[in-house]
């Protein structure tokens, strides 16, 4: 079922009792060319992208919950494109003029909000960074403004300017970035997989990793063996469980994320601001919750909960931040598993099993690059090498030398 | 997380006193080791789900250095020793 405005009149009239699930819920084959492990944003792009770029459409996505339970559900809905490094930033930017093609592509509403993120700084050293951030923005093609100190009173009159230790100097602009609603995207991808002969399968976890002469031969599942050509591993959070499965040992440690958001209000913050001193970022759903988050907890978790001395560290940075947050309350809390690699930079590359494929070491930043990721994952499985902006997101960067590191913060996971 | 730890050196206290440096597992190489050997102890982590061992640093307290062990998904603590006693006496 095509959807449509007239669709909906359509239904209206009807009494809404004729529409109909936007996936099947297929058993699994005994066979596929490709199967993909996790049903979250990355694995459904990825089949989407391989069914309708790459024309392999024997492909089945099994899950161990339900589509879309992990982090593509658990996140900030920020999608932007102001990176830095040249590893990274060409990827971004394809995925955001992913994400701008993405309701007309998939015919589903994924409420991409193009508001603006900016990104304030405090002080003479960080200002330069931002600059130098914004300058190699533009290097790729991307654009980015300076906002200085009067610019953003205008804009953003509610903000905390002259805090005796982080005064708010300026900011970093990038017009094009936004939000997009978390769910819609996950469920949007799954549809449009659906429709061009995915197989979707939910509640199957993967409990084990067939291998025969060096080749994977298939998976072993709570739904039984399904045997494959080739697989592609997109479980971030639990990549190194999967992994295991197969004997790799990987980069990757599990640390949990928070993410709050607080009674609905009318419309108060306009754009996606993030704060330079404490990596605090805050924008208003459309419902009217302020969504907020900052780092990780720091720790390796498997949970999905997190600390409460976090909580109260997140809170005082917004409070900071605006000071009359103080007064809203907060009604959720949750947490998610988080990949954090060792530079703080995700891999979607072959493995040293010739026909396993690996996407993992999203760390926290993986919702916004859920298009190129599934785009360019598609690629390397449907053609057995790299798309040309993701070259750099290679697995063995480590042991060579090559970690695309945005923060500097060298290879300590729980820094990134 | 377990709110109280135990350290062998000041009794039960906070947690918001440690901070975590992380995984206790890797060893450090010799420093003319093989570079994959480095590369094992710099880059790559086992990762598991379940029982873990971390160094903690009781940094508002002793500020000794501990081995913790926890759990990872349920934040269970089982123990926390010293880390020059975990490797066999004091440096």
């Amino acid at each position: 079922m095509r959807y449509s405005a007239l669709s909906i009149f359509k239904q209206a009239l009807a009494g809404n009792l004729g529409w109909k699930p936007a996936w099947r819920e297929p058993q699994p084959k005994p066979h596929y060319d490709v199967i993909i492990v996790g049903g979250g944003g990355h694995g459904l792009a990825t089949a989407y992208y391989l069914a309708r770029e790459f024309g392999i459409r024997n492909v089945a996505v099994v899950e161990k919950g339900y589509l879309g339970s992990g982090n593509v559900g658990r996140n900030t809905t920020i999608v932007r494109s102001n990176y830095m490094l040249p590893g990274n930033e060409p990827f971004y930017e394809f995925s955001l003029k992913l994400w701008e093609g993405l309701e007309r592509e998939l015919n589903y509403n994924v409420m991409l909000s193009q508001r603006g993120i900016i990104s304030l700084y405090h002080n003479d050293g960080q200002r330069d960074h931002y600059v130098r951030r914004g300058n190699a923005m533009m290097m790729e093609g991307v654009a980015a403004e300076q906002l200085d100190r009067e610019t953003l009173k205008k804009m953003l009159p509610f903000l905390n300017f002259d805090h005796a230790r982080f005064p708010i100097i300026g900011g970093l602009l990038q017009r094009r970035a936004g939000t997009a609603r978390h769910d819609a995207v996950a469920w949007g991808f799954a549809r449009g997989a659906d429709r061009l002969g995915v197989d979707l399968i939910q509640n199957c976890e993967v409990t084990g990793i067939r291998r025969e002469d060096g080749i994977v031969t298939g998976v072993e599942t709570t739904k039984g063996f399904i045997g494959c050509n080739r697989l592609a591993l997109a479980a971030a959070g639990n990549t190194s469980r999967v992994g295991e499965m197969a004997g790799l040992k990987l980069p990757i440690e599990s640390h949990v994320l928070q993410a709050f958001v607080t009674e609905g209000l009318k419309p108060c913050i306009d754009h996606v601001i993030t704060y330079g001193a404490g990596h605090f970022y805050i924008s208003q759903s459309d419902k009217g919750g302020l969504v907020f988050g900052a780092e990780i907890d720091g720790y390796s978790s498997y949970a999905q909960r997190g600390n409460l001395a976090t909580a109260e560290h997140v809170m005082e940075e917004g409070v900071t931040m605006i000071p009359g947050l103080s007064r809203v309350r907060v009604l959720r809390a949750w947490g998610g598993v988080m990949d954090m690699s060792m530079d703080g930079s995700p891999i979607i590359d072959r493995t040293p099993i010739d026909n396993l494929y690996l996407n993992c070491g999203w760390c926290y930043g993986g919702f916004k690059a859920t298009p190129a990721s599934g785009f360019c994952f598609a690629h390397l499985i449907a053609k057995g090498e790299s798309h040309h902006v993701a070259r750099a997101l290679r697995l063995d960067r480590f042991e060579r030398g090559f970690p695309i590191d945005e923060a500097g913060a060298g290879t300590q996971p729980n820094l990134h | 997380m377990a709110s109280l730890i135990s350290c062998p050196h000041c009794g039960v206290r906070p947690k918001e006193e440690f901070s975590i440096r992380g995984d206790a597992t890797p060893v450090r190489p010799a420093p003319m080791a093989s570079d994959e050997a480095w590369n094992d102890y710099v880059h790559v982590r086992a990762n598991p789900r379940g029982r873990i061992r971390e160094h903690w640093q009781h940094v508002a307290g002793c500020r000794r250095w501990l081995v913790v062990e926890r759990d990872n998904f349920t934040h269970e603590v089982f123990s926390v020793t010293d880390a020059a006693a975990a490797r066999g006496g004091a440096r």
